[in-house]
């Protein structure tokens, strides 16, 4: 087990590296001249000039190349240009914002995914298994803005239910932060709960048909058991597997609907990041990402070896 | 035999859904097992016996199987009507099964313990610290050497008559007035096999249960078997003590298939055959469903089909011809 971690730990260092160098390279890929493009039209030149040094683009490109790893190392992740603050500090107020919603959202999938799945493959080819795989198949296909925009107008403009927009942080008041992310949650979850359901129930449906399922009856155990405990525990190895997938979609979807929602989220700092040419943020924002995305899938393969025995010792 | 019989099915007939319709896979199976009986069911691959054995725990797979005509009483009850609280009441505490493969038959994430400690816990109400205890001592009883560290192990760490070991202990738990072995050694080397029939023969005299065993082994039932019912094309074709059955077969298949069986002294002859192969359940023949296959066909045998009928009070054979001379003694 602590081999099998060591190992996974030292598969990600590669990951890390290429995902440091294209964020890295994002400056380069910038049309034209950077420092030009991030001064804006109206520059002096030697208000781009100013830039140019401040970026350090006048270096040679390895040189550069050598500069940001060495920041990095030094946990320096650039600078804003637009917020007059660093890309970290700017990620601490908003990661909280995104993972909250991105952590409500997961929890609204889990359940209601690996339920619905696995009551669709334990009734298979009958009416419930096409009525949950059709909406199931809806959930995938909805573009998310679409019903999100749809549910502010219903929930909050018709019905005047939920806030329509804005975010109270947790600790303030905990109510209010559910009114506030409830709405946007469920909107991330539509797609996810979906995604999850035909992923769980084509695990179940392969599972359900193995022999230890006949032996399971065969003891005497109900079919909540034989279902939930021997059908599932097969199962969750690729609903674990599912996880990662789900956790990443999450994190890029909360783009869009925090956008919808007016959130503060880093979804949203990156479309304005974006909007006003932002680039350092954009870069320090992707690295950040790239990171938690490689830390999500090590926690992934951890979990995996805790749910496969058979993983366990190899 | 006076004494009413442990398990009774009569007339079983199980049809299988398929593209064409319903389709019949046994028909008309009867026959008793008694308290402490040992039966052995023998057949091609094809011929029903599983379809048997599943059905009289109704462990088929569900919506894509019925049962036509026929019933089999335990205890009262017809188990092919009872309502599924009930037959879970049996299923594992009176009657238990181990199945053909144990490499895909136990739960690859559940550790041992888990799984023998299962039926104890439901069916006797044991704490996991008594189940597990006894877990350990089941282990013991099929000679799984080391049974207090094995208990504690993965499916996958073991081989596969290990596997069939810790299968037989999940089924003998309870221990349970009839075990019914689908093919328990088909799976497995040859020297595994007997070693496992004489653990099933041992376990069969220690606690007093019956068993049902089934293999397309002549060999295999012939070494365990006190009473042997030869399947074939989802019918019974002949029932008999193992000694009658051997010395003086009165089914045609049934001495083809002792012919087929290698004999120790048989030198280098070449193994017999039985022409042909077993029909497709859908398939027509007229009469007799062996009679394509046999070598002393007569016209009779294509009119109708042969019944089942008792020749002596423990010898019943499916064969007109047959049976018309010898049963009318």
């Amino acid at each position: 087990m602590a081999r099998l971690t060591l190992m996974k730990l030292l598969q990600a260092v590669p990951v890390i590296l290429i995902v440091s160098v294209l964020a890295f390279l994002l400056m380069s890929l910038l049309p034209g001249d950077p420092a030009v493009v991030i001064a804006g039209d109206q520059a002096s030149p030697e208000a781009i000039e100013q830039v140019r040094r401040n970026l350090g683009l006048d270096r040679p490109f390895l040189e550069q190349l050598g500069i940001w790893f060495l920041h990095l190392l030094q946990g320096q992740f650039g600078s804003s240009l637009m917020l007059n603050q660093t890309v970290l500090s700017a990620m601490g107020e908003r990661l909280p914002v995104t993972l909250s919603l991105a952590g409500l959202s997961i929890a609204i999938t889990l359940p209601i995914g690996i339920f619905v799945g696995s009551i669709a493959a334990y009734y298979r080819q009958t009416w419930v298994d096409s009525l949950i795989m059709g909406v199931a198949l809806l959930g995938v296909s909805i573009p998310g803005f679409w019903i999100a925009i749809l549910s502010v107008i219903v929930f909050s403009v018709i019905l005047g239910w939920l806030p329509s927009s804005g975010y109270v942080p947790i600790d303030q008041s905990a109510i209010e932060w559910l009114r506030a992310m409830i709405l946007p949650a469920i909107m991330l979850s539509l797609f996810q709960i979906g995604f999850l359901a035909r992923m769980t129930r084509s695990a179940m449906l392969d599972v359900l048909s193995q022999d230890f399922i006949r032996t399971a009856r065969s003891k005497g155990l109900s079919e909540w058991t034989t279902v939930g405990k021997h059908a599932f525990r097969n199962a969750l190895i690729l609903v674990i597997t599912t996880m990662g997938i789900l956790l990443s979609t999450a994190l890029g979807g909360s783009v869009v609907i925090e956008q919808v929602f007016a959130l503060p989220g880093v979804g949203r700092l990156v479309v304005q990041g974006i909007l006003a040419r932002d680039y350092p943020l954009v870069q320090g924002v992707m690295l950040i990402y790239g990171f938690v995305f490689v830390a999500i899938n090590l926690a992934v393969d951890l979990l995996y070896t805790v749910a496969d025995p058979r993983v366990r010792y190899d | 035999m006076t004494a009413s019989p442990l398990v009774s099915i009569e007339d079983l007939t199980v049809q299988f859904r398929t593209d064409r319709g319903w389709t019949t896979a046994i028909e008309g199976v009867s026959f008793d097992v008694g308290e402490g009986d040992c039966v052995g069911v023998v057949g091609e691959s094809g011929s029903g016996k599983s379809v048997t054995a599943l059905s009289m725990l109704r462990l088929h797979a569900r919506g894509t199987s019925r049962f036509a005509r026929g019933a089999v009483r335990y205890g009262g009850q017809d188990l092919l009507r009872a309502p599924e609280r009930n037959l879970r009441k049996i299923r594992g505490r009176d009657i238990a099964m181990v199945f053909q493969d144990p490499m895909s038959s136990l739960n690859p994430v559940l550790s041992i313990c888990d799984q023998i400690a299962e039926p104890l816990c439901l069916h006797q109400g044991m704490s996991r610290t008594a189940a597990r205890q006894r877990a350990i001592e089941l282990l013991d009883l099929v000679r799984i050497p080391d049974a207090a560290r094995r208990v504690d192990e993965y499916p996958h760490r073991l081989s596969g008559g290990m596997r069939q070991r810790v299968m037989i202990a999940i089924a003998i738990a309870c221990r349970p007035r009839l075990l019914i072995a689908d093919e328990p050694t088909t799976a497995l080397d040859v020297t595994i096999q007997a070693q496992i029939l004489e653990l099933l023969r041992d376990l069969r005299a220690e606690l007093g249960m019956a068993v049902m065993l089934i293999s397309h082994d002549l060999g295999v039932i012939a070494e365990f078997a006190k009473r042997v019912i030869v399947m074939y094309a989802g019918r019974i074709v002949e029932d008999a003590p193992v000694d009658v059955l051997f010395n003086a077969p009165r089914h045609p298949y049934t001495e083809g298939l002792m012919a087929s069986m290698p004999a120790l002294e048989g030198g280098t002859e070449r193994l017999y055959a039985i022409p042909g192969r077993i029909p497709d359940p859908d398939e027509p023949i007229a009469g007799c469903r062996f009679g394509p296959r046999c070598t002393h066909i007569k016209p009779i045998c294509q009119a109708a089909v042969p019944e089942l009928v008792a020749i002596d009070a423990t010898h019943r054979v499916r064969c007109t011809p047959r049976t018309r001379t010898a049963g009318t003694t």
